[in-house]
Parts: structure tokens; sequence; C-alpha cells
């Protein structure tokens, strides 16, 4: 079924009777020409792209759980593109550009908000790489706009900016950013890779890779064997258990983080501010809760849940910049598990393994990346080679010297 | 979570800073005459079993004592077994192989 102004008013007059499922519940056929591993946002946008701009349409996605219960539904919903390095630069504006005119390609609203993506600096030096990174993306054809103090105090009033320990001086702002609702990514693309003839198998876990003379000829899963010449891994948090069923090793470690969001209050921030004296990131959802992120716990993780020291760092990190937000009530928090890797960029490459795809490595800056994730997965995939926008996301470059290190923190991925 | 140090007792994780996975062992760089073997380095520096379940990892309690610990952990339930002084572990493992 189409939306549109006239579904929406033609199901009002049938008393909502007539909506159809968003996508079918398949049994798994025998086989498939192009397999994926992981129903989140990077899967379900590879599927899409696969069938849409490659017309590869035998394609089954392979979720062990729900599809969008993992990382794209526990982010903070932040998309932006104001990076610095080469090789992420044009990667990420070409997803902000994707999502642009998402809701539009997939026929599905996913709220898409172009509220602003403002970075706060607190010293001169602060102020020196952000304009460096401002020139970086102005150079990349990216917006970005330099704000001082008087033109931050202006856009977000609530903001304290004579703070004795963390002045603001003023901020980094792209105005393009904003925030999306990020379970619609997930539904928008299943039903639009659906509506496409691909599967998708939801409560079907793969357990086993079967690899004959260095190719891959299919999936163990829960449900059975399931052929394919291609297999695309995008398994997220659990990309190093699936890639070990490969016999791959990865320069991943798995993390948590953790978000949080207050009781609804009245709009009080309409764009999304980050505090550049720590990590700390605030947006006002359409709901009214307050919803923050901060830092990694900073241990290895596999469960989806954080302790007590971060939630306090988070708040007092809140408070620091808001004053206001003091007596405001926490509602929820939850952990995602981050597949951090080494240089804090990811990986979208092919591998040694005829036919197997690796898609991993996104840290926390996933959610953003998903349409232009699974545009380029999906390339790399049909093509067998990468596109000229994740070239640069090679697997091999930790041996070749190639890092993509825009936090230069080196290989050590909690501080990433 | 919360750590029971061997020197200081039972403290929040809070007082300790975190290295990483023990696992990896600095690969031996050879002679000046031989080169050494860099898919070793690369493997030590970058590469991890990341694998769910009981994980030896390097902690400091900076916040109290300073002393490197090998923490043993489950890092799926937050669950830890074991808390030793990483001195005396490497220094046992390692016995013999540096003057």
């Amino acid at each position: 079924m189409h939306y549109s102004i006239f579904s929406v008013l033609s199901q009002a007059w049938k008393g909502q009777t007539g909506w159809t499922p968003m996508w079918r519940e398949p049994q798994p056929k025998r086989a498939y020409d192009a397999i994926i591993v992981g129903g989140g946002g990077h899967g379900l946008a590879t599927a899409y792209y696969l069938a849409k701009n490659h017309g590869v349409t035998n394609v089954a996605v392979l979720e062990k759980g729900w599809i969008g219960g993992g990382n794209v539904g526990r982010n903070t919903t932040i998309i932006r593109s104001n990076y610095r390095e080469p090789g992420n630069l044009p990667f990420y504006e070409k997803s902000l550009q994707l999502w642009e005119g998402l809701e539009q390609d997939i026929n599905y609203n996913a709220m898409v908000s172009q509220r602003g993506v403002l970075n706060l600096f607190h010293s001169d030096a602060q102020r020196d790489a952000f304009a460096y990174r401002g020139n970086a993306m102005r150079l990349h054809g990216v917006d970005a706009t330099l704000l001082d103090r008087e033109a931050v105090r202006a856009m977000v009033p609530t903001l304290d900016l004579d703070n004795a320990r963390f002045p603001i001086h003023g901020g980094l702002l792209q105005k393009r950013g904003g925030t999306v609702r990020h379970d619609a990514v997930a539904w928008g693309y299943a039903r639009a890779a659906d509506r496409l003839g691909v599967d998708i198998i939801q409560n079907c876990e793969v357990t086993g890779i079967r690899i004959v003379a260095g190719a891959v000829t299919g999936v163990e899963t829960t449900r059975g064997f399931i052929g394919a010449k291609k297999l695309g891994l995008a398994a997220a948090g659990n990309s190093s258990r699936v890639a070990a069923m490969a016999g791959l090793r990865l320069p991943i470690e798995s993390h948590v983080l953790q978000a949080f969001v207050s009781e609804g209050i009245k709009p009080l921030v309409d764009t999304v501010v980050t505090f550049g004296a720590g990590h700390f990131y605030v947006s006002q959802s359409d709901k009214g809760g307050l919803v923050f992120g901060g830092s990694l716990d900073g241990y290895n993780s596999y469960a989806q849940r954080g302790n007590l020291p971060m939630v306090e760092d988070v708040l007092e990190e809140a408070v620091a910049i808001m004053p206001s937000l003091s007596r405001l009530r926490m509602l929820r928090s939850w952990g995602g598990i981050m597949d951090m890797s080494m240089d804090g960029s990811p990986i979208i490459d092919k591998t040694d393994i005829t036919g197997l795809y690796l898609n991993c490595g996104w840290c926390y800056g996933g959610f953003k990346a998903t349409p232009a994730s699974g545009f380029c997965f999906a390339h790399t995939i049909a093509n067998d080679a990468p596109h000229d926008l994740n070239a640069a996301y090679r697997l091999d470059r930790f041996a070749t010297g190639h890092l993509i290190n825009e936090g230069g923190a080196g290989a050590q991925p909690n501080l990433h | 979570m919360r750590i029971r140090c061997p020197f200081c007792g039972e403290r929040s994780h809070a007082e300790f800073s975190y290295l990483g996975d023990a696992a990896p062992t600095r690969p031996n760089i050879g002679t000046r005459a031989t080169v050494p073997d860099t898919t070793l380095f690369v493997d030590y520096v970058y590469m991890r079993d990341n694998s769910p379940g009981v994980m030896r990892e390097y902690w400091q309690h900076v916040g109290g004592c300073r002393s490197w610990l090998i923490v043993e952990r489950n890092v799926t339930t937050h669950a830890i077994s074991n808390v030793a002084s990483a001195r005396e572990q490497v220094l046992a493992a390692t016995e013999g192989e540096h003057p």
C-alpha cells in the first residue's frame, strides 16, 4: 500500500480497517542470491539499495531477534556530516544527502528534522580546531557556520555561557544536521525493501557460515541451512562473533554506550547541542523528552546496559551547560553495544573469502551513516568492489597504515 | 560495577582506569640483524578476539594505590570472578625472559 494523503483520508473513511502489514513474514527459501546478516538499519538499508540500485532482489535479511531491536532503536537519533578527514567527509555528506531525500524515496515518514547541530567550543585553541574542521567541511561543499558567543546565546538561550570552569566562546553550527525518528528508519527501509521483493526473516539466528574452497556457500541458522553465493555481515556490536564463524579476527572491540531520556517538557531546545569540554549532547524529542548521550562506559561489554558512574557523568555535564535541567527527572536509560574500531572509523569492504563482505566498526556514529552505509555496502556486494565513497574504509588499512583517525586517539577503542 | 582491589579492598570501578584486553602479548622484536615480522605487530596492536563471556583485562587503580591489576570479568554480565596484581602475574609468566 502506497502511503499518501489519499490513503490516510480513505482509511479514515473506512474506519482504519484497510491497512496492510508493512512487510511480509516469509519462510526462508533454500537459497538466495545474497544474504545480509543483521536486520538493523544498515542491514535493511543494504538490502533496499541492493534491490533498488542494483536489481538484486532475491535477497534475504536474517535477524536473530526482531528488526530494529538493536542499535537502530538504541541511539540518540542525530544526523550530521561535520567530519574532517578526507575518507570520512564525502561519505557522511552522501549520507546526509540521502537522509534529505529518504522519506520520498522509501515512501515513509521518518520524521527527518534538520534542526541543526551546534558544537560548542570553550577555549581559543578549541575555536581554532573547530574553524579548521568547518573550513574542511566547506571545502567539501558541506555547510558549516562558525558562531560567536552572542550568536550562540541568541540561538540557545538556556545555555550557561558564563560557567566559570567551562565558559562558552562560540560554536560550530551545521544547519543541515538534525534528528530522525530512529525506529521509523528500520521500519521504513524494511517496508521499502520488502516491496521490492526482499525477504525479511526475523527470529532467525545465524549459527555458522559455510565456506567451501575459500568461497561462501551459505549460512547455518536456527531455521536450517540457507544457501547464498554472497553474504554481507552487518551485525554491529556482534560483528566479531559473526566474523569468527568465518574464521576472521577483526580490529573491533565491543563497548557499551548509554543514552537517557527525561520526562516530557515544553519546547526548550530546538536544535542539537554538544558540549565541547566533555562528551555530552542533548536534543529534544517530538514528545518533549530531552534526549542525552555521553561517552562510552569505557570497558569492553556485551551487556546492553551500563553502570552508574557514566549516568552521573552525563548528568553533571548536562547541568554544567544547562543549569535549568537540575530538577528535571530522568525517565529511561538504555545501552547499546558499539562495534568500536581501532581508529574510530568504519569498515565496509570485501574479505579474502570469496563472497563474504563486511560492514562494521561504526563506533557510536552508526545511526547517521545508515543510508550511505547501505548504499555503499550494496554497491560493494553487487560489484564485488567498493564504491569511491567507501574506498578508504578498507579492512587492511590497519596493516598498511592508512588509518582514518578522526579522533586522534590511537588504537584505544574506549577513547574514540 | 565494583572491583575488589587486592591492596585497597572493594571500590567503585569509577576509581579505576581501563586499558583493555590482557591477552595480546608484545611480539619479540628480534635482533638488529633480523627484520621483525610486522604482521605479528599488526595483530598485537589492532586485532582482538572480542568474544563474549569471561575476559582478562588490565585496569589501574588510579584513584587508590595506582597498581595495575588483571581483572577477570564476564563482559556479558559484568560479574567479576577474580582480581590480581598484574605485576605478579606478568613476572610469573615471563620469568627468565627479561633480565
